[in-house]
């Protein structure tokens, strides 16, 4: 690490001592977390751990406390900073895919493509064609979000923060609202932007997932970072207490 | 654990319209009995009911006098199509004008009401004194009664010899009044609209890099107002016939004009006239409503949310 700029280069996410509290509810309390370029980063932990709101505030959907966030070395909690622009090089996919309901899949997805980044509509159908008939969708371009079952509405919605063309995805618990037979087609979808490079920061609680996509696995207990190990170590022989507690609870669900 | 929505349920909170509960049109009704009796019993109820109301009239003892005061048919007749030799106006003409301020204040309440709502649903510091004055208006204009704005615009306007704005037609002062406090009840029906879209949508658009006033544009409010056609014809139903009111300041519409056949003829058929061609106005109206209310508890049956 000796040059700064070298290091700056090949990170894309980079947050510091980040705390953010809704009233007297404190959310997160001091995440610091590295994310390399190309990297798959997964986040686990229980409800209210803070996962959610971690992925919000890296968009800059949530105003934070205190702290620091840098994206592909810009810190974008400069108070002078223009958040669409930020926006627009970060994708993020919800749990409850939040499609424009009076919108086809078409418009759905090129939208942000025509009116943010003022592309051509013919350009941005075209790519927005493409995208989809990679995901196997390319028959639902003119159907509505409510024709589509769960998973292909999810898989839209990825769709439509990749036609955005993002240097990040953030996903925040993509599948938790699927039925379990339709949870496999979108976790393909993310395995396969994996495959392409695409950095990633996942919060999930499909831990077989986790482990079989992730470089790294990160566990968050009351707003903080327990444990962030690779996924083999982090799973098989956790240093900590509580991420052992957590999971042996997973376990007991038989959820993994 | 993990409990699938059905596509859209995530949605359904926000397209729910206030006011439909399932009494009219095609579907399920409150009130229905089963088949061919109940057509028939409903039959005779309308008839014996409408009867007695019917020979009430005429068995009353006045009923003659009445009938000719106020059902006429040679009244009516002239009076809607009017006699300027004999002093008064024809009711059929100037129900146009009632049209015309109807069709003209639509328009702008539709506009001013948007740029107040949006005023009140706004977060920005900068614009904390619009905000004051939005709820301010609203205050006012939905408690002052209508006629007394119309009193005050149309007399007190003229009154202060501005250029421009102090010689205006009486039908335009009309609409300006009209405007002012129709906008102050439709801004609280466009609120009610924009809150009932979920915030959900609004961080999707935001998260896509949208600003903020291209997602309002495009995201927000096709919603928003999707969800409140049906409370907005409800107003307009109502707008339409209040236009009668500016008839006070000595505008020729409708009900002015069987005004002044009845003070000249000393009949009153032609405010039955006038009644009658607001019933056309409004009646198609209100079907209209109907049925896309009805149309949307359709929708909503069957668990789409476009």
């Amino acid at each position: 690490m000796t040059e700064a700029g070298q290091v700056e280069a090949t990170e894309a996410i980079r947050i510091e001592d980040l705390c953010k509290s809704f009233g007297p509810n404190q959310v997160l309390t001091g995440i610091s977390l590295s994310v390399q370029r190309h990297e798959v980063v997964c986040l686990i932990g229980a409800s209210g751990s803070g996962k959610s709101t971690l992925l919000r505030c890296i968009n800059l959907l949530e105003p934070i406390d205190s702290g620091r966030i840098a994206l592909l070395g810009q810190d974008v909690t400069a108070p002078d900073i223009d958040q669409n622009l930020v926006r627009r090089q970060v994708g993020i996919v919800f749990q409850s895919y939040n499609l424009f309901p009076h919108m086809t899949v078409m418009r759905n997805i090129t939208l942000a493509p025509v009116k943010a980044r003022r592309m051509p509509r013919p350009t941005a159908e075209e790519e927005a064609r493409a995208l989809l008939s990679r995901f196997g969708l390319l028959d639902k371009q003119d159907e509505y979000p409510d024709r589509l079952s769960g998973g292909q509405q999810q898989r839209v919605a990825i769709v439509r923060a990749l036609a955005m063309q993002p240097q990040i995805m953030l996903l925040d618990e993509v599948t938790s609202a699927l039925d379990p037979e339709l949870v496999a087609e979108v976790l393909d979808v993310i395995r396969e932007l994996a495959a392409g490079g695409m950095t990633m920061l996942i919060a999930t609680h499909e831990m077989g997932f986790a482990r079989d996509i992730a470089n790294r696995v990160c566990f968050l207990e009351e707003g903080q970072i327990i444990e962030d190990a690779p996924p083999d170590q982090l799973f098989t022989n956790p240093s900590d207490d509580r991420t052992r507690r957590f999971l042996r609870s997973i376990v007991d669900a038989g959820r993994m | 654990m993990m409990q699938r929505m059905p596509p859209g349920q995530s949605l359904a909170s926000g397209w729910q319209v206030p006011g439909s509960f399932g009494t009219s049109g095609r579907g399920p009704k409150l009130l229905s009995g089963g088949g061919r009796r109940a057509t028939a019993i409903s039959t005779v109820s309308t008839i014996a009911v409408v009867g007695a109301l019917v020979a009430i009239f005429l068995l009353a003892p006045g009923s003659k006098e009445v009938r000719h005061n106020f059902f006429d048919l040679h009244d009516m007749w002239q009076s809607f199509v009017g006699n300027p030799n004999n002093g008064y106006y024809s009711v059929g003409k100037a129900i146009w004008l009632n049209i015309r301020m109807f069709l003209a204040a639509e328009v702008l309440i539709l506009i001013l009401a948007l740029a107040i709502a949006l005023i009140r649903q706004s977060a920005s510091p900068v614009l904390f004194p619009l905000r004051v004055l939005a709820l301010v208006y609203v205050d006012f204009f939905r408690g002052v009664p209508l006629l007394l704005v119309i009193y005050a615009i149309g007399f007190g306007l003229p009154a202060l010899r501005l250029p421009f704005v102090s010689y205006q037609s009486m039908a335009a002062y009309g609409v300006a009044a009209l405007t002012l406090s129709y906008s102050a009840y439709v801004s609280e029906v466009y609120r009610a609209g924009l809150n009932s879209v979920p915030r959900s949508q609004v961080a999707a658009a935001r998260s896509l890099g949208l600003s903020q006033p291209t997602a309002l544009r495009y995201v927000i409010l096709p919603q928003a107002i999707r969800n409140i056609v049906p409370p907005l014809l409800n107003d307009f139903i109502s707008l339409q016939k209040d236009t009668a009111l500016v008839g006070v300041l000595g505008a020729i519409e409708a009900n002015q004009a069987a005004q002044i056949y009845s003070s000249t003829v000393f009949n009153y058929s032609s405010f039955t006239v006038a009644a009658i061609l607001f019933l056309i106005l409004t009646i198609p109206l209100a079907r209209f409503t109907d049925r896309l209310i009805d149309r949307d508890r359709q929708r909503r049956l069957a668990g789409a949310v476009r």
